[in-house]
């Protein structure tokens, strides 16, 4: 009875191929961090002041604390369901590597939420007051700092798989590890707004990255493999 | 060739499995009894490695599954009480991927395997539309077509008619007809040959 086996990269292609069609079948869920994100960028507007000059100080701000919030609205999503139906376990028992079919996962996660997020991020920003020629910079600092931030969540989630309620315990244990990332997108939007070089604090978010890139799969995995007990 | 030794299981303050030991060949069946809670879920948990006893040790082959997991896990297939299956995608959908993820595999097969459980006619309906029976159907299509040596089923024919309670039975006689090794936990005894099984009784001495 021997087969071949799929390999490692054909596992995870196929991991990620499956999540994209799941969720262009149940699209709300794929809407509805983008909508909370549009809806707190565009409240500000609204409650602060009409005053551009005013708006465009705020906007690194509220642009990086509206979608870290709704990055972590959306990792509650990332491993829960498949946890619930028992598919994760059919992952964990499939004698393919655990860690690369959960990066598989995390970064489609991450291609339908996060980099959704940074590309209506100008509409939120234009409401803000930031200029046009700023785009390029708040686009490319939140794509670089969502995709660390799904890095980072992917641990937390899969910490929190076993807690019934895990939604405030996640966010409990991912925001620390959030805070730089908040830190260094804010400063290279806020750069990008004011026409400075960007370069810096993106090299940062970079790092922060690659430092996810490396460790977070394998952590994700040994946090998932506990997750099922 | 699968060989388990002197597990000792804790669930919170219950002592569920105390040194239980067994070995299974390739053509037999083990058959885990016992009333409800009498560990036989952890224990298949356990053999799977999704759960870790406190002692004690499976092997297979010869070498501690601890070792050689991913060796183990491309020779076992493992169905759990719920069928682990997308309800969003079709049964058709979710087979060629949980198969897929283990070794390539083409529509014939996985059509070939859905007839063969009696789930081909609602094969291309999305699953949560399904009755728990025809889930089920469409799981066990799932654990033929990994042609895995080791099938873990857990309460195989929960939700199923007589029919299907009828099939599970001929399913694992054909899988140990292969020289294939099943380990079940079951409520009602299933129709196998005698010679073939293994009969292990959780939670006797209690």
């Amino acid at each position: 009875m021997t087969t071949p086996r799929t390999s490692a990269l054909d596992a995870a292609r196929l991991v990620a191929l499956r999540d994209l069609r799941l969720a262009f079948r149940k699209p709300s869920q794929l809407l509805q961090p983008l909508v909370f994100f549009m809806i707190v960028a565009t409240l500000f507007p609204l409650s602060l002041t009409p005053e551009m000059s005013r708006l465009r100080d705020a906007a690194p701000g509220v642009l990086w604390v509206g979608a870290l919030l709704s990055s972590l609205l959306a990792l509650e999503f990332l491993f829960r369901e498949d946890a619930q139906d028992g598919t994760l376990e059919q992952f964990a028992l499939s004698g393919q590597s655990l860690t690369g079919m959960l990066f598989a996962k995390t970064c489609t996660h991450w291609l339908l939420t996060g980099l959704p997020l940074a590309l209506i991020a100008p509409v939120a920003a234009g409401a803000l007051g930031v200029p046009g020629d700023a785009m390029p910079g708040v686009i490319a600092s939140l794509a670089l700092g969502s995709f660390a931030m799904s890095l980072v969540g992917a641990v937390g989630a899969g910490l929190t798989l076993g807690a019934r309620r895990g939604g405030v315990l996640l966010s409990l244990l991912t925001l620390p590890l959030a805070v730089p990332i908040l830190i260094f997108g804010a400063r290279a939007t806020e750069l990008a707004i004011g026409g400075g070089n960007i370069a810096p604090p993106l090299y940062l978010l970079g790092a922060i990255a690659v430092l996810g890139l490396t460790l977070a799969p394998l952590a994700a995995a040994a946090a998932v493999r506990i997750g099922l007990e | 060739m699968l060989k388990v030794a002197g597990l000792q299981l804790w669930r919170g303050d219950r002592h569920v499995l105390r040194g239980l030991s067994f070995e299974g060949d390739p053509g037999q069946c083990v058959l885990l009894t016992g009333r409800n809670g009498a560990g036989k879920t952890s224990l298949i948990r356990v053999i799977a490695g999704l759960l870790d006893a406190e002692e004690g040790e499976v092997s297979w082959r010869g070498a501690p599954v601890r070792t050689n997991r991913q060796e183990f896990h491309s020779a076992l297939a493992y169905l759990g009480h719920e069928p682990p299956l997308k309800g969003d995608l079709t049964g058709h959908e979710n087979l060629r991927f949980s198969t897929g993820i283990r070794r390539p595999v083409g529509t014939i097969e996985i059509d070939a395997a859905l007839t063969r459980t009696g789930a081909f006619a609602f094969a291309d309906r999305p699953v949560r539309t399904l009755s728990a029976g025809q889930k089920r159907r469409v799981a066990l299509a799932g654990v033929l077509l990994t042609r895995t040596v080791l099938w873990l089923l857990d309460e195989p024919t929960t939700n199923l008619d007589a029919d299907g309670q009828q099939l599970v039975a001929e399913l694992i006689g054909e899988h140990l007809g292969r020289n294939g090794l099943v380990v079940a936990a079951v409520h009602h005894p299933l129709p196998l040959p005698a010679a073939n099984v293994v009969p292990i009784e959780l939670g006797a001495a209690g």
